[in-house]
Parts: C-alpha cells; structure tokens; sequence
C-alpha cells in the first residue's frame, strides 16, 4: 500500500451560489503523478486550486468539507496560507514567468523567504534549473530576460521557479496544453523524472497525455467525481459507463 | 443622406483642428520674436513691460516639484488601496470611488477658496498661534507650500485613476505565480504590482504635474504673487506663475498694450510645456501597452 499525502472528504465548492464541485472525496498518493481528467468546466481545475488554496482569491468562493495534507486540514482555521503554498506549488497552464531575469524569476520564491545570501541563492538557482531540465540551455544566460525564452523554455522556467521554494507537492494545470509537441514530450519526461521526489497532481485535457504520465487517473465529470483508479484500469477497464463514453471520445 | 451626416461629422472635426491651429499660429507668431535666452533666464522689468520670466517658470517648477511631492505617493496608496484591498462591494471602497470622481469635478477655483479656508486660515493660523502664540505671522498666509497642497487636492484623482488603470493591467497570471510561490499580498503588491505599474504611476505623475501646471484658480489667494524681488528659498515663501503672469500682465498691469509681446512669449512657454508633459505621458502609455502586448 502506497502512502497516502492528500485526502479530501466531501468537498462542495461554491462560486457564490453556483456549486462547481459535488462531496469529492478523494485519496491521492505520495511521489505518484495522479491525472485529473474530464470535459472542459467539469470541475477539475477548480478541485486543483482548492489544494493550495488558490480559489481564496476568488471573491464569494467558498468550500465546505476538509482537504487534509499530511493529516491536517488545510482549511482549518489559523492555517497559514503563506506556507502551505510553499508546501505545494503551482504550474499554471500559461507560462507566467515574471518580467524579470531567468535567475530573478527562479529566486523569487527563496527571497521572498527572506534568503539574501548571494552564495545560497546561486546554489538554489542552479539545482532547480538543473531539475527542471533548463540548466544546459540557459545557464550562460541568466541575466536575460525570461520573456526572451521560447514557450516551452518558459514553462520549463516555470516549474524550476516552483520547485526552488523546495514543494513536497506539485499542483500542474494543464501544464502542456500551450505547447507544441517536443516541448510537450520535455515536460512530460520532466514530470517523470520529478514524481521520484514529489507528488504531482496534474490536470490535463490530453487522454494520452494523462495515460503517459500518470499512476492514477481521476475522471470528473459536472462537478462529480466519477472514478478514480489506476491509470491502467481507467484507460483499459473503466468500471463507469462515462469514463468509457468519454475515454473512448464518444462525448467531452 | 449618408453623405451629408459624414460632411457634417468631418465639417465639425475640421472646426476643431482650425480652432487649435489658429490659437497655436497667434500665439507662436505674437511670442516668436520675444523668446530668447534672456527672456527666459531675467526677472521682469520696468514693470512687466520688459526682462525675462525666469521667477515665473521657477516658481512653476517649484510648484509642481511640491505638489507630486504629496498627490504622486498619496494618490499611488490610494489606488494601491481601491485596487487591491478594497472588496468592489465595500462601502468604504465605494464611497471613495465616488469622492474621487467628485473631486474630479469641483471646479478649480473652489480648490482655490479650501485651500484659502483650510490651509491658510485654519492650518496655517492654527500652526502660527501654536509655534508664536499667535504673535506672528508666518503660517497663516499666502505661500507656497499651501498652493502646493491645494494643487495636490486637486490633481489628487489624475494620479488614482493613472495607477489604479496600470494596476488593473497588470496581469492576473503574475498575481497568480506570485502568490502560488508562496508570497504574501504585500509582497505581491511590492515585488509583482508596483514594479510592473511603474510606467503607469509616472504618467499618472506627469498628467498631474501637466494640469498643475496649466490651473491658475486653485493659486490665486492660496500662494501667487503678483511680482516679487527674489526667488522664493523657503516654504513660507510666496511665488510667481506662469498662468498667473499672464494673468496679472494681461489684467492689472499698469501698461497692457507694452506688455503684450511678452503675454504672447509666456503664454507659448507655458503651452510649449504642458504639450511636452502631455507628449511624453502619451508616449509611456504608449511604450506600456507594447510591453504589456509582448507580455501575454
């Protein structure tokens, strides 16, 4: 049995009146990679940002039930925000590398915690471009800006900037779906390579994307989860009908 | 049908560009042949009728170097307020907007008649009668420092709807790293919304300066001076303008009709000036949204 990390029991979650996701309870393995997959508007997304908590910027959003990370609910009162996203970090579907340096954007995260020592931040800055599978292709060029980088590049820039911050989980939201298909195959091996230190959650609207890259598949479906299992199991033997309606194109 | 409307429309738009062109053709062959370098470096003369307006563009510059001084910083907080903190269903946020806009569009000289109520009769006197016992008089009258302020008020909403614009276009996708990487809202807005606004907070800055510049009601009893001997070298100090200069030699001059080459050359400084203001705002807002079509 594998060690469980994130645990959600009947999550419902609101944009104001409207309820986006329907007593979601879901048990998400450490260092797997768990694909969220589904129709557009199904609700996966919106139950990636309720792990780190990035709905709280949403005005009138609001959840009910637990998320609990290594046991404890992040949704409980005097939970310090500010550290459980340095716990789990984020990969958005567009590369949103800050106008700054290559070396600027990946140590925004270390200074923000209060890390001045050029020495440190050099070491920071190194390890995760290595990570993260930049390093060879930037490393005479981190003083230039991040926006001259190709898009694949950037996103790539993008997750070093996430795991400089040293996350035990990675959230990924559709962290491919902007590229073309080499870049695609990059990130992909990346978060092969990446899922031997980190439990990666990654929302993706690729099937086969989902069936390369993860151990676990969680399909959703108008804000209800519908199935969750093995990858294999999902994409070969699904249990639901809807699964095998929408895994086999029949809708979604 | 057709035909006539877009006479019409084209007829009105060129009424338009041959008013400003007539007003820009007056003025630049009335003061043509007065600007030159003494003109512009001399204190006047013989009664206004000759010299230079050098007192006049200090006393501008001085001004305006004030007055954003204050509206640049306090204007920059409150749009960081309006923008960031403020839910768009508060109260207070909602009555701000609309003080604003309000301030936005109380006519100058009433900035004028508060500063002269405000500042100078009950800051100023209160200021006097706390620091001399009321003995002297040094707070409460006429200075720069309460034009300045008074010209701040009024240039105040410039500067918010400038940078509260610029912070709205700051992309949500960098609000968003920022934050998933672990940062709080300050250093969000410090590290992510401010640097990524500064074009937008100095054109805010330079319209403002801009408008300052070209108002002469919100100075006239709170700091102008009609002719003055000497530069003013301390806050308490009153000052001459260039809108007001042309006032004074236009109105209460002993000579009008000498003094009309040198109304014409100030009036083309000071247009020369604020158009240069207007210009470069223009061109950083323009030089922003490159940037910003290059970023997404």
């Amino acid at each position: 049995m594998e060690k469980i990390k994130i645990v959600t029991r009947n999550v419902n979650f609101y944009y104001g009146k409207k309820q986006a996701l329907f007593n979601i309870n879901l048990e998400i393995p450490e260092k797997k990679v768990t694909a969220l997959i589904g129709p557009s508007g199904c609700g996966k997304s919106t139950f990636l940002r309720t792990l780190n908590r990035m709905n709280d910027l949403i005005d009138g959003a609001h959840l009910e039930g637990e998320v609990l990370i290594d046991g404890i609910n992040i949704y409980q009162n005097g939970i310090d925000v500010v550290a459980l996203r340095k716990k789990v970090g984020m990969i958005f579907q567009k590369s949103n590398p800050f106008p700054k340096s290559i070396y600027d954007n990946v140590a925004y995260g270390p200074m923000i915690q209060g890390i001045r020592d050029k020495k440190i931040l050099d070491e920071i800055v190194e390890k995760s471009l290595k990570r993260a599978a930049l390093w060879d292709e930037v490393k005479d060029e981190l003083k230039k800006s991040a926006l001259t980088l190709s898009g694949g590049q950037q996103q790539r820039l993008c997750i070093a900037r996430a795991l400089a911050i040293n996350p035990e989980i990675l959230l990924m939201d559709e962290p491919a779906s902007a590229l073309d298909p080499i870049s695609t195959i990059k990130i992909e091996d990346l978060i092969f390579e990446l899922k031997q230190n980190y439990t990666i959650v990654i929302v993706t609207h690729n099937m086969q994307q989902a069936a390369r890259v993860s151990d676990y598949t969680a399909f959703f479906y108008m804000g209800h989860l519908i199935e969750f299992d093995d990858t294999r199991v999902i994409f070969t033997a699904p249990k639901k009908k809807e699964t095998e309606d929408y895994i086999t194109g029949r809708f979604g | 049908m057709g035909f006539s409307i877009k006479t019409l429309t084209a007829l009105s738009a060129f009424l338009i560009l041959s008013a400003i062109s007539v007003i820009m053709l007056n003025i630049i062959i009335g003061g043509w042949s007065h600007i030159s370098w003494e003109f512009l470096t001399t204190a006047p003369k013989e009664g206004m009728t000759e010299g230079g307006i050098f007192p006049a563009i200090f006393g501008t510059f001085l001004l305006v170097v004030i007055m954003s001084i204050f509206s640049v910083p306090i204007g920059t907080i409150s749009a960081i307020y309006l923008s960031e903190y403020a839910s768009s269903t508060s109260i207070i946020a909602r009555y701000i907007r609309f003080s604003v806009n309000t301030l936005a569009g109380v006519p100058a000289i009433v900035f004028g008649l508060f500063g002269l109520g405000f500042f100078i009769q009950f800051v100023g006197k209160g200021m006097d009668n706390l620091l001399y016992g009321g003995l002297e008089l040094k707070w409460g009258q006429p200075n720069i420092l309460w034009a300045s302020l008074t010209m701040a008020l009024l240039t105040l909403p410039v500067v918010i709807v400038s940078v509260e614009e610029s912070i709205k276009s700051v992309p949500k996708e960098l609000r968003e790293a920022s934050f998933a990487l672990g940062a709080t809202k300050w250093q969000t807005i410090r590290k992510v919304i401010i640097p990524n606004s500064l074009t937008g907070i100095l054109t805010g800055g330079i319209l403002a300066v801009s408008r300052g510049a070209g108002e002469v009601a919100p100075i006239l009893f709170t700091g102008a001076a009609y002719f003055l001997p000497y530069l003013p070298s301390s806050l308490s100090d009153q000052f001459m303008e260039l809108g007001y200069h042309i006032y004074i030699m236009s109105t209460q001059s002993p000579d009008v009709e000498a003094t009309k080459g040198i109304q014409y050359a100030t009036t083309l400084v000071l247009l020369v000036l604020t158009f240069a203001l207007n210009f470069s705002a223009i061109f950083l807002r323009y030089k922003l949204r490159t940037i910003k079509s290059k970023l997404s």
